[in-house]
């Protein structure tokens, strides 16, 4: 019973000493968006609370707490308080399998990649539980516009990822990042890396695919209801999303915690700066092409996933096979 | 060990709790998200068991895109007017139950086939064709069942759903009339000739255009 519990409390303290740095990323990423997305339009941005006005985020989530909570007296009251817990706890589950180094992960399971698609798919639950049970038009369009948007583009993801899988011969994500020591999936794989990268911002809700919660059309889609800390975990759990999409952008892709080349100035880098940096790469495209691009008409959003993503993904799937077996490439042998 | 059974406990506990209130509750949305539960707990079992592979997929098919759709079907029927009306006390005339009760009898007998299988011939539990080796991950030894020895059926199935999925689409399609289709090529191919035309003006008459 002694060992059990030792064996908890080190588990638990290797759970915070992964969440609490996700959290406060979280945050900073939040400022780091508005940020970027203030430069592109040539204003300041948040720029007043500590330098640089780094605790903006901090400020608001102070600001969020003190929020009254507001339950809708007509919606399902269970089901409203549950789908922001559901959706905050999905995003944050998946980075037990990010390999933030060699041997450096929370949970090295054989089925990373799968688990991570997997909780990715379950994300949507948390959009369609919020909109249904705050009972009101708005909320329901946006809910049901966003299942349809996440399983759609959840199709194309899986081609792709079935892309890297057949590089690597492993679903092990620390496996996929050590295939990759020779060459970056990113060059052989390169119009995969690009439709990953749509339909990853299609996947989390991002401009120009932010269709869930169009304001011009929806006020604020599935989250209309809340408000306070409720609202606030929504926001967060978004935002965790994205980076996780990043993450697995840049593990599946980039390299994960690989330095770009392997000679003396680089390789002495410790793992996690190379996959964070990596990361902060791929968010601060996604904040510019929120900060350029226009949203897009659903009926373009559904053409795009269906008729354009899925058929050139399973197109290049038999490309790649037919490429490994061809040049007797396949792993696993 | 002690913590394993105390988690196979809660989680079987949990899938036949929320299998149960699948049927019970009277709110259809409910039931679809206890039906979720469900699959998630009993994908917590495989994974329990070592079959990290099902458990996963189970979660990926069924959870992340069969109940979505579920969810998607209740959500648009009106909940409000079948409310009471499902499981009323008084006979509606209409015969689901009958129905019901031979479907799940048939499943009840089923069921004591397969178990009774097990207690008559306990050797059936050990028939299995290929050796269970902990080397290999199991998502490599189903690859090497599925697409070797049961090819075959593997890719009958995967016609089955195709047929299934073309039915599906044959049955609900409806050819409208007055859609507008947008047509990007049509859109970027059109010149300056086609869409521009000067007009001389005469003066107080004004120009008809022949649309």
């Amino acid at each position: 019973m002694d060992s059990y519990f030792s064996i908890l409390f080190t588990e638990v303290y290797k759970i915070l000493f992964l969440l609490v740095p996700v959290l406060v990323s979280v945050a900073m990423i939040v400022w780091l968006d508005r940020r970027v997305w203030a430069f592109v339009q040539k204003r300041r941005g948040p720029n007043v609370v500590g330098p640089f006005g780094l605790f903006q985020s901090l400020a608001d989530a102070l600001k969020y707490i003190f929020k009254e909570i507001i339950i809708p007296a007509s919606s399902n009251k269970l089901v409203f308080v549950l789908a922001p817990v559901v959706t905050m706890t999905l995003a944050l589950i998946s980075w037990a399998v990010i390999p933030f180094g060699e041997d450096f992960v929370l949970a090295d399971i054989n089925v990373g990649i799968l688990y991570l698609f997997a909780v990715s798919s379950l994300g949507v639950y948390g959009i369609i539980m919020g909109g249904w049970a705050s009972n009101s038009k708005y909320p329901f369009l946006g809910a049901i516009r966003s299942a349809a948007q996440m399983v759609s583009y959840e199709v194309s993801i899986g081609v792709i990822i079935i892309n890297v899988l057949l590089c690597v011969g492993s679903l092990n994500l620390s496996d996929i990042v050590m295939a990759q020591q020779n060459l970056w999936f990113v060059i052989p794989l390169f119009p995969m890396f690009v439709i990953f990268f749509i339909s990853a911002l299609a996947e989390t809700n991002r401009p120009p695919f932010d269709l869930p919660e169009a304001e011009a059309e929806l006020v604020a889609g599935y989250q209309t209801e809340y408000s306070g800390m409720m609202y606030a975990m929504f926001w967060l759990g978004e935002y965790a999303n994205i980076l996780l999409m990043c993450a697995m952008g840049s593990v599946l892709f980039l390299g994960g915690w690989l330095s770009p080349i392997d000679i003396f100035p680089f390789n002495a880098i410790p793992g996690p700066f190379w996959l964070i940096f990596k990361i902060l790469i791929l968010f601060i495209l996604f904040a510019l092409v929120k900060a350029t691009v226009p949203r897009y008409r659903y009926d373009q959003l559904m053409k795009l996933g269906w008729k354009i993503f899925l058929p050139f993904s399973l197109f290049y799937v038999v490309l790649t096979s037919s490429f490994l077996l061809y040049f007797d490439l396949l792993p696993g042998k | 060990m002690i913590a394993h059974s105390v988690f196979f406990y809660i989680f079987s506990l949990i899938a036949i709790v929320s299998a149960v209130m699948v049927t019970v509750s009277k709110n259809t949305v409910h039931s679809v998200f206890f039906l979720i539960l469900d699959f998630i707990s009993i994908s917590c079992l495989f994974i329990m068991i070592g079959a990290e592979f099902l458990g996963m997929i189970m979660l990926i098919v069924y959870v992340g895109a069969v109940a979505v759709l579920f969810l998607f079907v209740v959500m648009m029927l009106n909940v409000a007017e079948q409310k009471g009306q499902w499981f009323s006390s008084r006979w509606d005339g209409g015969n689901h139950i009958p129905v019901g009760l031979l479907v799940s009898l048939i499943i009840f007998v089923e069921l004591i086939i397969v178990i009774g299988g097990w207690k008559y011939k306990p050797d059936l539990l050990n028939s299995l064709s290929i050796n269970i080796s902990t080397e290999v991950t199991n998502t490599r030894s189903i690859g090497n069942v599925l697409y070797t020895d049961y090819i075959h059926l593997f890719q009958i199935s995967g016609m089955i759903l195709l047929v299934a999925m073309i039915g599906a689409i044959v049955l609900t399609y409806r050819e409208r009339a007055g859609v507008k289709r947008q047509s990007y090529v049509k859109q970027i191919s059109r010149e300056r000739d086609e869409g521009v035309d000067l007009v001389e003006a005469e003066r107080n008459k004004g120009v008809k255009i022949d649309a």
